[in-house]
């Protein structure tokens, strides 16, 4: 068994040592957001977030999982109350058939948490491991920005009282 | 106007309706309608009415005010779910989110063959459109009767009918119990283009929240109860023949349930994922394969294409005196073989039981996959259903169908649990069917006004569709103990061609001879790939335009206005160039402007694009800058998703034209993953890309997914060569491509 | 750069300051650089040689455009960015005259008696001929003018002095051309010209001294490049089987070469280069320098196992397992890379090099072809790996694959790199 701690949860997994965090996330836990594009780290449509940072689940072994934090883009919000990025991808419409999206938001929540207003030379340097069949790219650079303003002009409003 | 109830309604058709009464209406109308799509003869019933003309078909509804559509297309990424509600959403005057749409299942929706040559609007949603305003007519006048008023007293208005004194009756209250079912109308009365409200107004797309917060929403997170992952284990190449497989140690690694083996064919199923992978991938290093050097040598590729046997197919030979010729020129282009490259790879769910079969398939076309499956497992149709949930975009004939053969013959194999197979990324690239290489010949003469005079053109293609049409055409069963055999292919006839799409220029000429040069035989696997032969026409006629404009020195839009007379046409024409700013360009060094024009399939969306390329001399790099694309799709939709699958096939068409070609050695194909198959990344795209639909209220729908694949590519090249005087004619135009034809 | 190292510098720089007796030179007039006249068989002879010289590689920003510089370069006493190379009048070398250009790659002088630093390696390039500096010329002043001034030089004093690179050159720069060896065949001096003189190998396979400058007692013993080891290219070549000539030909045509590995960063662009200049020149380079390394006798380290890792060698089996073995074990495993596409980890320098350096980087940032070309490829696993983790699988790596003992300062090394920004 090993325990993963996946969006602040942690989840005890019967899997093989050798087994990319990919199956885990998709096949042990039921979980959608990351997808199989390659299985070689070349596309992308695998990416969430461990520690922070982008990774490919695809390549990435649960045996070097344990006590670290992994973020997946069921994490960042839901259908309800979309995160900013997710929100900016609905409002710039930035999907085709979608296969792709799940890993391209996280690959930039990575960014965004890093460096809050990337320019856009930035964002498509930062973006170049994620492929994308459709042509969406320039509407994910967009959604990208958007989601930078929206999270600056968050971390600027004045904490409402009653927040601690 | 008279009412025809009909009751008819089969148990197992009962069975998908939603709870309660429902009502499937039909009426006969005197034809009267002002806002008629198209020129209906007599018996053709608009759009996919023709061939399923049963209303209750298309639109049901519930007595709990439920609506629901079924469509026989899929949703592929393109956006046809949204636009399809929109269209139903406007002529019953519900809004859009009233509507439950049922997409492609071979049980449950119309067959509408496949989703595919950018016809889904053309087809399903005039099929829709008025399906819906037929209803919305025959709910009025069962208010009408109920209300004792005269129908023209009543209006749909939000779900209900209404009456000017505020009376309403919902939708719902009028289904009753009794279950009606007639034939559509050839008219209807559909309501005026001018008061749409949800037709013509961008709306958000209703798939795309849940692809962005993890949703089910792909073939590939389905997960039914006691499901089962499968893997195969393909052939290193083509024709390679299984010599010898030892199983036995695999078949007691964890978690495997069964190794599948019959003949060539090699299949795995686990308990979970990477079990699966885990035992495939022994499978794949224990399997001994005889393999034979089959394909042509690569750098002979054209030449042994042009020497396989051949049909010639005259499409066009329209001869006038040609007097005054001052000048004729020719060229020959020629497109390699180019990959969907779905980022999904293939993927398929099946479950054998009861001696009938499900499989949950990305394919583009439900009803003709069931009917190959059948044949492939000899099994009578009926017991066969082929449910469409989505996959990734697919752009064509990929891999899907075949995935979805391979779950037939896992499940068949072990039988009672749901078996998801999933094909591994190198799979998808080596045995996916690819665009077809093509070659073209273009020879025009100007007259002494710079017009042109006459045109000769020459396509040689393979086939464009080796989509299935039984057993044959099915991947998996060419490699079963007994196999099938593709059979012969078949070119597709004009006006919607295949290797020939596009091949007659939408120019005024005088003279015209185009010949198709069929190829039957066919070395590496070949089948439809988005826009089909209409990219390596477009790019091949609207390169040679540009080469004719430089020689009778002619700006390039105005030589293409100076031979279009479709007004439409002009339009786009005219409209990229001035948004692009095309008469005050003025390069950079090392920069370019390229134009091109087309009409998709000559009947389908006008497209006109102006962009701009910078080349690295030293590199021979490309990149486009920026691109403008117009577009005229007849009525718009949904705009915004226009303008999503233009952007999105402009920058496809860059990726393909700069960087795409499958590699292959005498034995196999090389273009094992993205490695050795490159497509666009983020560092390299255009600064903008900008697209202007512009709208024709009231007029067919035209379509739009294909359209940009053509004219980006010629208008890339025609870039090249005005930033570098470098006319290239081969694509793709690769960083060496482009430096060997700059030089030092 | 050590502090004596500073130290000696700033007394021999204050030696100087007043007298400022270098670059000598006068900046000559434009020379009329007409493209229509040029001899367009010069110039194809100048862009084999830039090729040669791997100009673009150090003169071309990653985003930019050939020959405009702009790109930073990393040095131990701060960051230099190339200057712009192609003929804008302006901002590139449009004003220089031939003897301009010569003096420039003989003696590192500019026009308007500016030194320049020996990160252009005119060290080397004082051996080229009179006719190949011309050659050169002809071939850069035809390429498009781009317009683009390089960002300031970020040194630190004393290095920030031009006119201390005077002192520099009277100790390091030894002038003068290529002097052919008589005892050995055309093919050899060939080679030996291009590898010590326009390909200037040594400036990354050569180690520097506290002043920057190659040590020439240790002639290629192993060098850094831009935070990567280059590997000695002497009979100190961590190989563990010795290159031949017919090997190092296709590793530096193609790229890569099935018994010792792809070629990656700085490397590679050396190496796209070279795929593009005549077959005999890299034949002849890759005979000179099969030449210098095994001209000595090959000392191997014998094989044994490593015996100081040995408390993270399982954690790091499992990570190699889960995260490696899929592709470098691919005949055994039945993965996804066919057979033939990766080269055994046994015969890779990177895993058989004395110091962790290269392998840190090749599994932090991977293998990436350029932009939109097929190639060699490895995914980057940065993120994916803690410290340790990345040691104990790169000390599992190490014991089973190489034959030379543990990498003892592993963790540390890990940790510098991961940390410290050191990755380009």
């Amino acid at each position: 068994m090993i325990e993963l701690d996946i969006n602040g949860t942690k989840r005890s997994v019967d899997a093989e040592a050798d087994t990319p965090l990919l199956y885990v996330l998709r096949d042990h836990l039921a979980m959608n957001g990351a997808k199989f594009g390659c299985g070689l780290g070349q596309c992308g449509a695998c990416t969430v977030m461990v520690d922070g940072e982008a990774v490919f689940s695809c390549m990435t072994p649960v045996s070097v999982l344990a006590g670290r934090k992994i973020r997946t883009i069921e994490g960042l919000g839901t259908v309800e109350q979309p995160g900013a990025l997710q929100r900016a991808f609905i409002d710039e419409q930035a999907a085709q058939c979608g296969y792709c999206i799940a890993g391209m938001i996280m690959r930039a929540q990575a960014l965004l948490e890093k460096n809050s207003s990337p320019s856009d030379a930035e964002i498509r340097r930062h973006m170049m491991p994620n492929l994308c069949r459709c042509g969406t790219h320039m509407r994910i650079v967009k959604a990208v920005r958007r989601a930078a303003q929206t999270m600056r002009a968050e971390a600027d409003k004045p904490k409402s009282a009653g927040q601690t | 106007m008279s009412i025809k109830v009909v009751r008819a309604l089969s148990v197992s058709r009962r069975r998908f309706l939603a709870a309660g009464g429902s009502l499937v209406i039909g009426f006969s109308l005197s034809p009267k309608a002002l806002f008629a799509q198209g020129s209906p003869a007599a018996t053709k019933l608009p759009g996919s009415l023709n061939t399923t003309p049963m209303i209750d078909s298309w639109i049901r509804l519930g007595a709990d005010g439920s609506i629901t559509v079924l469509t026989g297309k899929a949703e592929l990424g393109q956006g046809v779910r949204t636009a399809l509600i929109q269209i139903a959403a406007e002529q019953l005057f519900v809004q859009p989110g009233k509507i439950q749409l049922i997409t492609a299942d071979t049980r449950r929706t119309p067959d509408e063959g496949y989703t595919a040559g950018s016809n889904s609007m053309k087809d399903s949603g005039t099929a829709i459109m008025n399906a819906a305003a037929q209803v919305r007519e025959i709910l009025i006048a069962r208010a009408a009767v109920r209300l004792g008023l005269s129908a023209d007293k009543l209006k749909a208005e939000d779900g209900a009918v209404i009456v000017s004194d505020g009376r309403r009756i919902a939708f719902g209250d009028l289904v009753g119990g009794e279950l009606t079912r007639v034939r559509a109308e050839s008219q209807i009365k559909l309501k005026d283009p001018a008061s749409y409200t949800v037709v013509g107004h961008s709306m958000q797309r209703v798939d795309i929240p849940a692809k962005v917060t993890g949703g089910a929403a792909y073939v590939q997170d389905l997960r039914l109860p006691g499901m089962v992952h499968a893997r195969v284990v393909r052939p290193p190449a083509y024709g390679a023949q299984l010599r010898e497989l030892q199983s036995a140690s695999v078949e007691k690694m964890p978690g495997v349930l069964k190794v599948v083996h019959d003949g060539s064919y090699v299949a795995v199923v686990a308990e979970r994922e990477f079990d699966a992978i885990r035992a495939m991938r022994a499978l794949a290093a224990a399997a001994r394969w005889d393999e034979r050097a089959l394909l042509p040598e690569p750098s002979e590729l054209f030449d042994y294409l042009t020497r396989l046997p051949y049909d010639s197919f005259i499409d066009a030979d329209n001869h006038a005196t040609t007097a005054g010729v001052t000048k004729t020129v020719e060229a020959n282009y020629r497109r390699p073989y180019q990959m969907h490259g779905a980022i999904g790879p293939s993927c398929a769910v099946g479950l054998y039981k009861d001696d009938s079969l499900t499989v949950w398939t990305h394919s583009q076309g439900v009803y003709p996959l069931r009917k190959s499956i059948a044949e492939m497992l000899k099994l009578p149709e009926d017991r066969v259903q082929c449910i469409h949930p989505e996959g990734a975009g697919c752009y064509g004939h990929n891999g899907a169908d075949d995935a979805g053969a391979d779950a037939a013959l896992i499940a068949r194999a072990f039988p009672g649990r749901p078996v998801r197979v999933q094909w591994m990324r190198e799979q998808e690239h080596l045995w996916e069917p690819y665009g077809p290489a093509m070659m073209t010949a273009a020879k025009a003469s100007l007259d002494g006004g710079g017009n042109i005079v006459d045109w000769e053109y020459e396509v040689t293609s393979n086939t464009h569709s080796t989509r299935p049409g039984g057993a044959g055409n099915l991947m998996p069963a060419w490699h079963l103990a007994i196999p099938f055999t593709p059979p012969q292919p078949k070119p597709i006839p004009l006006p919607e061609g295949g290797g020939d799409r596009n091949a007659i220029p939408y120019y005024k000429i005088p003279s015209v001879r185009v010949v198709h040069r069929f190829v039957p035989s066919m070395p590496i696997r070949v089948s439809a790939l988005r826009a089909l032969g209409a990219y390596a026409n477009v790019f091949s006629i609207e390169s040679f335009m540009d080469e004719l404009a430089l020689a009778g020195r002619t700006d390039p839009v105005e030589f293409r206005l100076r031979h279009l007379e479709d007004p439409r046409a002009r339009e786009v024409v005219t409209l990229a160039a001035s948004r692009f700013g095309w008469s005050s360009y003025a390069p950079d060094k090392g920069r370019g402007r390229g134009f091109a024009f087309a009409r998709y399939k000559s009947l389908g969306a006008y497209l006109a694009v102006a962009l701009e390329v910078d080349v690295d001399r030293e590199t021979g790099k490309v990149r486009v800058v920026r691109a403008v694309a117009t577009v005229d799709s007849g009525q718009a939709v949904n705009p915004d998703g226009i303008r999503n699958q233009v952007e999105g096939g402009v920058l496809q068409s860059i990726s393909w034209t700069l960087l795409e070609a499958v590699s292959f050695d005498k034995k196999s194909i090389t273009s094992a993953d993205w490695s050795q198959y490159p497509i666009l990344r983020f560092p390299e795209l255009p600064d903008t890309v900008e697209v202007h639909v512009v709208d024709r209220p009231g007029q067919p729908f035209l379509g739009t997914g294909e359209a940009a694949q053509g004219p980006t590519a010629a208008a890339i090249a025609n870039a090249v060569a005005a930033a570098s005087n470098v006319r290239i004619r081969e694509l793709p135009l690769d960083r060496k491509r482009v430096k060997v034809a700059l030089g030092v | 750069m050590t502090a004596r190292g500073v130290a000696s510098f700033l007394i021999l720089a204050a030696g100087v300051a007043a007298t400022s007796w270098a670059a000598d030179v006068a900046p000559t007039a434009k020379p009329a650089a007409d493209q229509s006249m040029a001899d367009s068989t010069l110039i194809a002879r100048g862009a084999e040689l830039a090729a040669i010289g791997n100009c673009a590689s150090c003169h071309t920003h990653p985003e930019g455009k050939s020959f405009a510089g702009g790109r930073p370069i990393k040095t131990p006493f701060g960051t230099l960015y190339s200057t712009n190379i192609t003929p804008d009048n302006e901002t590139g070398i449009g004003k220089w005259s031939a003897e301009d250009f010569l003096r420039a790659m003989h003696d590192g002088v500019a026009p308007g008696r500016r030194n320049l630093y020996p990160a252009f390696p005119y060290d080397h390039f004082t051996r080229l001929t009179d006719n190949d500096v011309e050659a050169i010329y002809a071939f850069v002043m035809t390429r498009e003018p781009v317009r683009l001034t390089a960002p300031p030089n970020q040194l630190a004093f004393p290095m920030n002095l031009r006119s201390a690179l005077s002192v520099w050159k009277v100790l390091f720069l030894e002038r003068g051309a290529y002097r052919p060896d008589p005892q050995q065949d055309a093919e050899w001096n060939r080679g030996a010209y291009l590898v010590e003189g326009l390909g200037h190998c040594g400036a990354c396979h050569t180690p520097r001294n506290a002043m920057g400058a190659e040590e020439h007692t240790r002639d290629f013993d192993g060098g850094q490049s831009e935070g990567w080891d280059a590997p000695a290219l002497n009979s100190s070549s961590p190989a563990p089987s010795a290159w031949t000539a017919e090997q190092l030909y296709a590793y530096l045509r193609q790229g890569r070469d099935e018994n010792h590995g792809t070629a990656v960063g700085p490397m590679k662009p050396v190496v796209d280069n070279l795929s593009q200049v005549p077959e005999s020149d890299v034949r002849a380079i890759a005979r000179y320098v099969a030449w210098r390394m095994n001209r000595g006798q090959l000392v191997r380290v014998a094989a044994t196992s490593s015996d100081s890792a040995q408390t993270v060698i399982g954690d790091g089996e499992a990570i190699f397992r889960g995260a490696c073995a899929s592709c470098h074990e691919a005949e055994a495993s039945g993965g996804p890379i066919r057979s033939g596409r990766t080269v055994p980890l046994s015969l890779t320098t990177s895993v058989n090099a004395p110091d962790a350096r290269n392998a840190i980087h090749i599994v932090l940032e991977g293998i990436w072809p350029d932009a939109g070309e097929k190639g060699a490829f490895m995914p980057p696993f940065e993120g994916a790996f803690t410290e340790q983790q990345l040691a104990a699988l790169l000390g599992y790596v190490r014991s089973r694959y190489a034959r030379g003992p543990a990498w003892s300062d592993l963790p540390k090394q890990v940790r510098a790199i991961m940390h410290t920004g050191q990755k380009q």
